[in-house]
């Protein structure tokens, strides 16, 4: 397979150099984080007031956590290192879980950062001959400018859409011959649903390729929508802190993404120790923004669960690949005890053909016992009318999960369409246990 | 002679049968019989309608799940033991009944019921054999 770069030096790089320009770039961060007094404070504890003093990467262990409470702490402008004028663009977290977390970029930052979106949409195979709708929310969240900026640069035709409206959306598909998506996997689910009331089948549509993304989502969900619209989808990795998409991203074969190292320092440790772990061991995701003059941002605690392929990639890049992220510290459920993570449940209902494209987690307690709920959408297409089929179905989907997470679900089936529809992020869990 | 049935997936939720009901009358379709089998979570509504070929239509225009079935429909004496005499009939040629249910009017003298049988053209062959009335697609639309 013939490789298209957007910047094959930096892309290719040999691992000696990479592990240069790393050091490099951290010693600028450090300086600039030295103009905090945040990072000031933080850094002198750990006996570093000058950037010289990191000389390797093992030096990164000196450096100190910051998590997501040192930046609500230090909200608004605390971890800010240039003036004001100097940013032109903010983000934000959306702050449904308390104060927001904002980001700061200036120029040459938010040029950085559309680089690295314009190259990992390059390594998904797209061209400047694509048409690209970006069916991500604009404004603050970083998921629909970041691609939307990325997308340009490659030259791609940008349709910036944003999310909802599902009819209007599958017009401008069809009107515009759209080719690649930017989509959350529930959206993308949801439409599929809805295809047939607007008389439209996916083969209609000039549909190549989606970027999947801004929700955690399983390997049968995105084999699925492949399946479904006949797509390459591909899967990706950001976060607001880090600046938002195009941290990592996969290349055409698929196979996890490509952790942009230039841009990234990318360590992986254990969430209740804080240990380095060695590649391939599953833990936290910590990232250091390497390209990020106006907010920098070291050793941040993402709360994602993942771990490193350090193997080489057949398309001939050098930076490690991420698996997809297997849950997050703080999205675990404990159920009678057991722990249990949403994405293992989404692995296993997506896994059955008969089960349609959408789901819902319900957490209630009856007496001392939590009970676990589980709606599913039937798919209609494989609704036989036949009674039997759907309690077999019904007693399939139980078993499975009772293999998979050792508890015993109650299964519920409910008619396609009838389960809450997200636009944007899903919100699949819903737990109303009473909190002791 | 064979009709067709249309089953429609119900989820238990309040007020879920009368949607369906209300988009078939609303679009001028008649339901001529009707059963719903149902388990503690959900049911299956099926009918047979005079329109078929439009409700199926307008239940996917509606994302409404349904699917078509080939059932038989069969006149029955309407007397004692009327029905006895055609499920002897089928046990003794050993045809299986999967489920039936009955039409909401009496066609000519007879009542009439719908059959779901395992094998619809064996049934069919054995009912004509033994001269009992089987009533097409058609007779159901003139009901």
């Amino acid at each position: 397979m013939e490789m298209t770069y957007w910047n094959r030096q930096a892309e290719t790089m040999e691992r000696a150099a990479l592990e240069q320009l790393q050091i490099q770039r951290m010693r600028s961060i450090i300086a600039q984080a030295l103009k905090t007094p945040f990072y000031q404070k933080r850094l002198s504890r750990a006996g570093i007031t000058s950037p010289d003093q990191f000389r390797s990467l093992a030096d990164m262990q000196r450096l100190p956590f910051t998590t997501k409470d040192d930046l609500r702490q230090n909200y608004p402008v605390g971890l800010l290192a240039v003036d004001m004028d100097e940013v032109v663009r903010i983000h934000s977290s959306s702050g449904t879980t308390g104060i927001p977390t904002v980001i700061y970029l200036t120029q040459e930052d938010l040029n950085a950062w559309t680089d690295l979106l314009a190259r990992s949409i390059t390594a998904t195979g797209c061209t400047r001959k694509d048409v690209f709708q970006n069916m991500m929310s604009y404004g603050l969240f970083t998921g629909g400018l970041g691609l939307h900026y990325g997308a340009e640069r490659v030259g791609m035709t940008v349709i910036p859409i944003g999310g909802g409206n599902t009819q209007r959306q599958v017009q401008v598909m069809k009107d515009f011959k759209t080719t690649v998506l930017h989509i959350t996997p529930s959206y993308l689910l949801h439409i599929h649903s809805r295809l047939d009331e607007f008389g439209v089948k996916p083969g209609d549509l000039h549909l190549k390729k989606a970027f999947l993304g801004a929700e955690p989502y399983s390997e049968n969900t995105r084999q699925k929508l492949q399946e479904l619209f006949g797509i390459d989808a591909y899967n990706s990795y950001g976060l607001s802190e880090m600046n938002g998409p195009g941290v990592a991203f996969e290349c055409v074969y698929k196979q996890d993404m490509h952790l942009w190292e230039d841009a990234y320092i990318l360590e992986i440790i254990d969430p209740a120790t804080g240990q380095v772990l060695p590649d391939g061991q599953l833990g936290e995701v910590v990232l250091t923004n390497l390209v990020r003059m106006a907010m920098p941002l070291m050793r941040y605690r993402t709360r994602d669960l993942a771990f490193v392929h350090p193997e080489p990639c057949p398309c001939g890049r050098t930076h490690r690949r991420l698996s997809r992220i297997q849950g997050r510290t703080d999205d675990m459920l404990i159920i009678n005890g057991v722990n249990v993570f949403p994405s293992q449940i989404e692995e296993v209902i997506m896994s059955i053909p008969e089960v349609g494209t959408n789901y819902m987690i319900h957490l209630t307690r009856a007496g001392a016992l939590d009970k676990l709920t589980v709606k599913v959408e039937i798919y209609s297409k494989m609704f036989t009318g036949d009674l039997n089929a759907l309690e077999a179905l019904k007693n399939k989907i139980r078993d499975r999960l009772r293999a998979s997470i050792t508890i015993n679900p109650h299964i519920e089936l409910h008619e396609p369409g009838a389960l809450p529809a997200f636009e944007g992020k899903a919100k699949r869990v819903v737990d109303q246990r009473e909190k002791l | 002679m064979k009709i067709t049935q249309i089953s429609v997936f119900l989820e238990n939720r309040k007020g879920r049968l009368y949607e369906i009901c209300s988009m078939l009358g609303k679009a001028g379709i008649n339901i001529r019989a009707l059963t719903i089998a149902e388990t503690e979570s959900f049911g299956v509504l099926r009918m047979v309608v005079d329109k078929p070929a439009e409700a199926v239509e307008l239940f996917r225009r509606n994302s409404v799940t349904a699917n078509q079935t080939e059932v038989v429909a069969v006149e029955v004496p309407d007397k004692p033991g009327g029905l006895a005499e055609v499920l002897k009939v089928l046990s003794d040629h050993n045809v299986n009944v999967e489920y039936m249910y009955g039409f909401i009017e009496k066609f000519s003298e007879n009542a009439l019921l719908v059959f779901r049988f395992d094998n619809p053209e064996y049934a069919h062959q054995v009912l004509s054999q033994n001269h009992i009335k089987v009533v097409g697609q058609r007779d159901i639309k003139g009901l």
